[in-house]
């Protein structure tokens, strides 16, 4: 092998054992703490933080989504399954999930497609190749609102270069007031904002495929995509398992700024996805109850979807 | 099966001021097996994957079969690599492995069939057509690796060191697998590696590389007996051949103080470099004194290091012979081989009587 022309083709050399090891066994484990309460001295930190800040603010929602808060603070009313059945029930409500169901997909669609097409197309520039990545990484460093603030200058009625391609067009783009053009603006920011991270995941998944298999499928293989498609892209699933995860997450939650930003002083009407009608709700409406309730189904949802994906996705890819 | 045509093939890398490969030329027969030999960084690995397409080729011309295959496309030119990191692929089983690419050649399902059990009988590998590789040991692996390469019935074959990842017993056995097995199928096969034994043991023809051009070309027993050049004598066989600065005045070699007499027709002045084997050398009543430093058993034969006139030295020496710290040597004239001191080059007549070790079965 002449080790200084090709430093890529020996990074494949060791293969990987996941098999279990023999000298993994249970005693030996528990044999390391003399003291019993020390493991949980090491714990405290962690868990103390978690309890704070994840479990306490749950058992909250949890338990005030079954009473009826007064708006003004004057105590409060139990009311059962109410809340829950408001919010269900509502034709609001069914409509803005139905809105969030589609705006998930798209952008946990779009944002993840762009990224695995500008991950393979950058793990094939050889010149240049660092300012490439740099570039189209840079966008995740931008915080969400002003994401949210920079989509808004782009769809700006009066500025905004969207708006004028959109006038070339013939069409009158209205983002903010015409409810349509604003779920475009939002979707577009919103993907925007997440292809990097998809790409630098997709990036180093492509990077970790093993010189050598690429090469022996450009023996075995004529055709690219074929290629791609049959032997590159399946080992490709575990990042793409845990984007996919991480991706519904994002819209569901962590575009909350940049609706913020596109909805907050416009008129009504427009969309807005369920985190952001939780929001509303509880902080604008003062209806803390309703809001809380709203909130816990959230956590269902996002706790079913989890549970499915880990139990039916993750059996179907391969881990190396 | 299909000769290969190297023809004044030469790869500059961009950027790089010199070639990596420069002007090789070889003919390969049809169904004969070459090995690429040399040090690392030599190019062979380089040439070898410009044969598979893996590589551009800057220079020349690679012809594969009597067609010029230096701008079709790795998978149309009817070649078979096997990796040395087996490069098999984790999401498929061993059957889809050695199937794939026959499936992408639009092969018959009945056809692709019919090969892999073919060679999954001829490899053993039956029982673990439905594992994945991760399930299978490096041996297993390789087998699997080279089934990949069997099933497709290619014009040739490419090795790239497919054995280096394997521990010191299984090369061996693998070694002769891939030699009866190349055998068998009689197909032309590209062997590159850089461990010199594994080169003399498969070769039909041994090619030794140095600084990306060709340093040597032949069988490998008249490589051993006949090298060309003091890095070939130095490169192939183990121990090394020992090298030793003299001075010629005809068929007279001076060693320091000691003289020896070169074969008859010898007739060179100056500085030379004296080549001798470590078998070549026979402990006598007089001859070249030689101290011994260190002795090294390996049971059928012992290594003694020590000195002539200063100058390190290598015999290899039957374990019945008596080692002694101070010793006379003795070669035969006709077992001296003699380089340019300057270039290299093997020069003179001194003769090595010809070797007739293999018998075709």
């Amino acid at each position: 092998m002449t080790d200084a022309t090709h430093p890529t083709a020996a990074s494949g050399a060791r293969p990987r054992r996941r098999a279990a090891s023999p000298a993994r066994s249970e005693p030996a484990k528990r044999a390391q703490f003399d003291r019993p309460l020390l493991p949980w001295a090491f714990l405290a930190p962690q868990l103390l933080v978690v309890c704070i800040f994840f479990y306490w603010p749950s058992v909250q929602a949890i338990t005030s989504s079954f009473y009826l808060e007064d708006p003004f603070g004057f105590g409060s009313t139990f009311v059962g399954l109410d809340n829950y059945k408001d919010a269900l029930g509502s034709a609001e409500y069914q409509r803005i999930a139905g809105f969030t169901a589609l705006f998930t997909v798209l952008v946990t669609g779009f944002s993840m497609g762009l990224g695995l097409l500008f991950a393979v197309k950058a793990d094939k520039v050889i010149r240049g190749r660092s300012s490439y990545r740099t570039a189209l990484i840079s966008v995740y460093a931008i915080a969400p609102p002003v994401a949210g603030l920079m989509g808004m200058m782009l769809f700006d009625q009066h500025i905004g270069p969207f708006v004028k391609l959109a006038a070339w067009f013939g069409y009158d783009m209205k983002v903010g007031i015409n409810y349509n053009d604003t779920a475009f603006a939002m979707i577009l920011v919103s993907v925007w904002k997440q292809v990097p991270y998809n790409f630098i995941f997709f990036l180093s998944g492509l990077q970790g495929i093993p010189a050598s298999v690429r090469e022996a499928a450009v023996i075995d293989c004529r055709n690219g995509f074929t290629r791609f498609r049959t032997a590159i892209l399946p080992l490709l699933a575990p990042t793409a398992f845990f984007l996919l995860i991480i991706n519904i997450t994002y819209a569901l939650f962590d575009t909350f700024a940049v609706i913020d930003v596109m909805v907050k002083d416009k008129p009504a009407n427009n969309p807005v996805t369920l985190v952001y009608k939780v929001y509303n709700d509880g902080f604008r409406g003062n209806d803390i109850g309703g809001s809380a309730a709203q909130s816990v189904i959230l956590m269902v949802v996002v706790l079913v979807l989890t549970l499915i994906q880990f139990r039916w996705l993750e059996r179907r890819v391969h881990y190396g | 099966m299909a000769r290969i045509d190297i023809r004044n093939v030469s790869k500059t890398y961009p950027g790089a001021a010199t070639p990596s490969v420069a002007d090789i030329d070889l003919a390969i027969a049809d169904g004969e097996f070459i090995v690429l030999v040399g040090p690392s960084g030599c190019g062979k690995s380089t040439l070898l994957r410009m044969v598979a397409g893996l590589e551009d080729i800057t220079g020349g011309e690679v012809s594969i079969g009597g067609r010029v295959v230096n701008k079709v496309d790795p998978a149309e030119r009817d070649i078979a690599m096997v990796f040395q990191n087996y490069a098999l692929y984790p999401h498929m089983t061993v059957r889809e492995n050695m199937a794939y690419g026959l499936k992408n050649r639009k092969t018959p399902k009945t056809e692709i069939e019919a090969r892999v059990a073919e060679a999954a009988r001829m490899l053993e590998l039956g029982p673990y057509l439905d594992r994945k590789p991760r399930g299978l040991s490096g041996g297993q692996r390789q087998r699997v690796a080279m089934g990949r390469a069997v099933v497709r019935q290619p014009a040739a074959f490419l090795f790239d060191e497919p054995l280096s990842n394997l521990d010191a017993k299984l090369r061996v056995s693998m070694r002769g697998e891939i030699r009866r097995l190349q055998r068998r199928l009689g197909t032309t096969s590209l062997y590159v590696t850089h461990d010199q034994l594994e080169a003399m043991t498969l070769a039909d023809r041994l090619v030794v590389l140095n600084a990306g051009r060709i340093e040597q070309v032949g069988a490998p027993l008249d490589i051993y007996h006949r090298p060309a050049s003091t890095f070939v004598a130095s490169f192939i066989g183990s121990p090394a051949m020992n090298l030793l600065d003299a001075e010629a005045d005809g068929a007279r070699l001076r060693i320091g103080q000691n003289v020896i007499q070169a074969g008859a027709g010898f007739a060179h002045r100056g500085p030379v470099t004296l080549g001798i084997r470590a078998e070549d050398l026979h402990p006598a009543a007089t001859g070249l004194p030689f101290r011994t430093d260190l002795v090294e058993e390996l049971g059928a034969q012992r290594l003694v290091h020590g000195f002539i006139d200063g100058q390190a030295l290598v015999l290899a020496l039957d374990p019945s012979v008596p080692v002694r710290d101070e010793m006379f040597l003795t070669v035969a004239p006709e077992r001296l081989h003699l380089f340019d001191t300057a270039g290299g080059k093997r020069i003179g007549t001194t003769d090595v009587r010809a070797v007739h070790a293999r018998v075709p079965a």
